[in-house]
C-alpha cells in the first residue's frame, strides 16, 4: 500500500509499504515525524493519498487510523475496558459486543484483571498498553504511534517493546511508528524511513540504513562517522579513527584537523568529539588518551584508512 | 499554621481584614440572634409565605434546567467551535452579568412584554406568569453558568475531543461520552451558581413578571412587600432564604468533595 502526505512547505513524503509492515520514522527534531502521523490522521491538514483512496478532505472520525499519543491520553473518567471499547462503540458495535472485542485485547496485552481500573490507577506501561490496545480494537487500515515509549522507564520499555513487536507482526495493516531512538527502528522495524526537514531522506531494511545512513542524525543515532566526499559518502567506526597530534604521513585523504570539544569514557574507551568538518567521533584506548595529553581544546589530526571505511553513493536510493 | 516562620501578619493588612470580616459577618450575625423564634413556625405556615416558597423552589429548580439545557450546548459553542465573531457572541452572552437587574427586567418587557416587539405577536402573554419569572431567572442567571461551564470545558482543552474523533467518534458522540463527563463539576458549579443568582433574583423579577401572591410573588419580592408592613417577618423570611441557600451550597461542596 502506498501513503502519501503533503503539507505545502513543511512534509512531504510517500512511501510504499506492504501490508503487514512495520515502518519506523525517524529524523532530527522538527524533522516533520509527528506532523506526518498527525496529517495522516487528519489533525494537521494536508494532502494525505492512502492506497487508492483520498483522504485529504475526510473527516478525522471518518479516517481508519489507530492512534497511539505519546502521553496515551486516555479518557480519564473511563475505566481500561472502557476506553478500549471506545473506538468500537463509536463505530456502530453493540455495547455487549464493543466490551467483549475491548476484555480480547486486554486479554492479548496481558492486563485483563486491570479492565475495570481507570487510568490513574494504572503505570505508565500498563497504561501505554491499554492506549496501543484502544487504537488497534477499531481494526485500522493505518496504525499511528508517536514515541510510545518516551518517559518510561528503560525496563519498561524494554518489555514493550518485545510485546509491541509481537502485536505488531499480527497486525494486518500498516504501521508507522515515529521514534528518536535507534533501538526501536533496530528491532520493530521492516523498513526505516528517514525524514529530514520534512523530506525523506532515506528509505529502507533497518540493516541498510544502519551501515549506509544518509544523514548525520542517523549517523549519529548509529554511532558512525559521516563524511561527505564529492558524489559519495563516507561511513566509518570510531575505533576506525587514529588520533595524533602531528599531521599523519602519506597519501591518505582521508584526515581531518580540529579541536578536542569532548572527550568522555566510552565502554573500555576514551571518546572523543572532535570540532573537524564535520564532527567526529574517534575511540582509543585510555592509555593512548594518557600518552598524548588530550584535553578538550587541544588540536588533533585524525585518519582513518580507506579500508576501514565503507564508501557508497549519496543518492538517495531505496524507495 | 506550619511552615517557615516569616514574622507576624502587619497590622496594616491585619486590620482592614477583620473590618472586611466584621462587615460580612456582623449583618447576617444579627439577622440570625434577632430572628424572632417564637413566631417562627406562625410565619411559615402562613398560606402567602408557603406560596412564594414554592414559587421560589420551582421557578430556581426551572431556571437551574433552563440554563443547563440551554447553557451546556452555548458554552460549548464558544469553548469549542471556532466561528467567526465567537468573540462577539461571548461578550454579548455575558453582557447582562454585569447589567442592573432591574434593566434586565425593562429589557425583557420590552422585548417580550404584552406590546413589546416580539411580545405583541405571540398567541400567549408572558409577563406577570410563571414562565415570566423562569425567563426573567435565566436570563440573569444564564451568563453564570455559561461562564462556569465553559471554564471547565476550556480546563481539559480540545485533547480528549481529538484522540475521541481518531478513535471514529462523531461530535456529538464525543460531546456525550466525553466532553461532558469530563465537564461535569462545572456544570454543577455552574447549576449552583445559577441557583443562587435565581433565590436571590429580585429586581428583573418584579420589573418582568410583578408581585402577585400565588403566580409571580417570590421569597425576595416577598420580603420587599412584608417589609414594610411588618419587618418581623421580612426578617424571618430572611432567615429562611438564608439557611436555604448556604445549606444548598454546603451540600453541593460535600458531593464535589466525594466526587473527587
Amino acid at each position: 500500500m502506498r501513503v502519501e502526505v503533503d503539507i505545502p512547505g513543511r512534509v512531504s513524503a510517500d512511501l510504499e509499504a506492504a501490508a503487514g509492515e512495520v515502518v519506523v520514522v525517524i529524523g532530527p527534531n522538527g524533522a516533520g515525524k509527528s506532523t506526518l502521523l498527525r496529517a495522516i490522521a487528519g489533525l494537521e491538514p494536508g494532502r494525505v493519498r492512502v492506497g487508492d483512496d483520498d483522504w485529504t478532505d475526510l473527516e478525522v472520525p471518518r479516517r481508519r487510523v489507530g492512534y497511539v499519543f505519546q502521553d496515551q491520553s486516555l479518557f480519564p473518567h473511563l475505566s481500561a475496558l472502557d476506553n478500549v471499547a471506545f473506538g468500537p462503540r463509536a463505530r456502530g458495535r453493540h455495547r455487549r459486543e464493543a466490551e467483549d472485542l475491548a476484555l480480547g485485547w486486554l486479554r492479548r496485552f496481558g492486563i485483563a484483571e486491570l479492565a475495570h481500573r481507570k487510568p490513574r490507577e494504572l503505570s505508565g506501561g500498563q497504561a501505554q498498553r491499554v492506549a496501543i490496545a484502544r487504537a488497534l480494537a477499531t481494526d485500522p487500515d493505518v496504525l499511528l504511534l508517536d514515541e510510545p515509549f518516551t518517559g518510561l522507564d528503560v525496563s519498561v520499555q524494554v518489555a514493550l517493546r518485545i510485546e509491541l513487536g509481537q502485536h505488531l507482526r499480527d497486525f494486518p495493516g500498516i504501521a508507522l511508528l515515529v521514534t528518536h531512538d535507534a533501538i526501536d527502528a533496530l528491532t520493530l522495524a521492516d523498513r526505516v524511513l528517514v525524514l529530514d526537514e520534512g523530506r525523506v531522506a532515506q528509505v529502507g531494511p533497518p540493516a541498510e540504513v544502519a551501515a549506509e545512513p544518509r544523514t548525520p542524525h542517523v549517523a549519529r543515532l548509529v554511532g558512525l562517522n559521516l563524511v561527505a566526499d564529492g558524489e559519495d559518502l563516507i561511513a566509518f567506526t570510531p575505533d576506525a579513527v587514529t588520533v595524533s597530534l602531528a599531521e599523519p604521513e602519506g597519501s591518505s585523504r582521508l584526515r581531518w584537523h580540529g579541536p578536542i570539544a569532548t572527550l568522555a569514557p566510552h565502554g573500555d574507551a576514551v571518546r572523543l568529539l572532535v570540532h573537524a568538518s564535520p564532527d567526529l567521533l574517534a575511540d582509543l584506548t585510555p592509555a593512548a588518551a594518557t600518552e598524548l595529553a588530550l584535553v578538550p581544546g587541544r588540536e588533533v589530526w585524525l585518519s582513518a584508512k580507506a579500508t576501514a571505511v565503507s564508501r557508497y553513493g549519496a543518492a538517495a536510493t531505496g524507495r | 499554621m506550619t511552615g517557615p516562620r516569616l514574622g507576624r501578619a502587619p497590622a496594616v493588612l491585619l486590620v482592614p481584614a477583620t473590618i472586611g470580616i466584621a462587615l460580612l459577618v456582623v449583618p447576617l450575625a444579627t439577622l440570625v440572634l434577632d430572628t424572632p423564634w417564637r413566631t417562627l413556625p406562625e410565619h411559615l405556615g402562613s398560606e402567602v409565605v408557603r406560596e412564594a416558597l414554592a414559587i421560589t423552589a420551582l421557578s430556581s429548580l426551572l431556571t437551574v434546567i433552563g440554563c443547563v439545557v440551554l447553557g451546556t450546548p452555548l458554552a460549548w459553542l464558544l469553548a469549542r467551535v471556532d466561528f467567526r465573531g465567537r468573540r462577539v457572541v461571548r461578550a454579548l452572552v455575558l453582557v447582562p452579568l454585569v447589567l442592573p437587574p432591574v434593566v434586565a427586567g425593562v429589557a425583557l418587557v420590552t422585548a417580550l412584554g404584552r406590546s413589546g416587539l416580539i411580545g405583541q405577536h405571540l398567541p400567549f402573554s408572558i409577563p406577570y406568569t410563571m414562565s415570566g419569572v423562569v425567563l426573567a431567572h435565566t436570563f440573569v442567571s444564564l451568563p453564570f453558568y455559561v461562564l462556569a461551564v465553559e471554564g471547565a470545558l476550556r480546563t481539559h482543552g480540545g485533547s480528549y475531543d481529538v484522540v475521541a474523533a481518531t478513535l471514529g467518534a462523531d461530535r456529538w458522540t464525543t460531546f456525550r461520552r466525553v466532553t461532558l463527563p469530563l465537564a461535569l463539576p462545572g456544570v454543577l458549579a455552574g447549576s449552583a451558581l445559577a441557583w443562587a443568582r435565581s433565590l436571590g433574583e429580585f429586581g428583573a423579577t418584579i420589573t418582568f413578571a410583578g408581585n402577585y401572591p400565588g403566580t409571580t410573588q417570590t421569597m425576595p419580592s416577598l420580603i420587599y412587600v412584608a417589609l414594610n408592613s411588618d419587618p418581623t417577618v421580612a426578617r424571618t423570611l430572611s432567615l429562611i432564604l438564608l439557611v436555604l441557600s448556604v445549606g444548598v451550597l454546603v451540600l453541593l461542596r460535600e458531593r464535589w468533595a466525594v466526587g473527587r
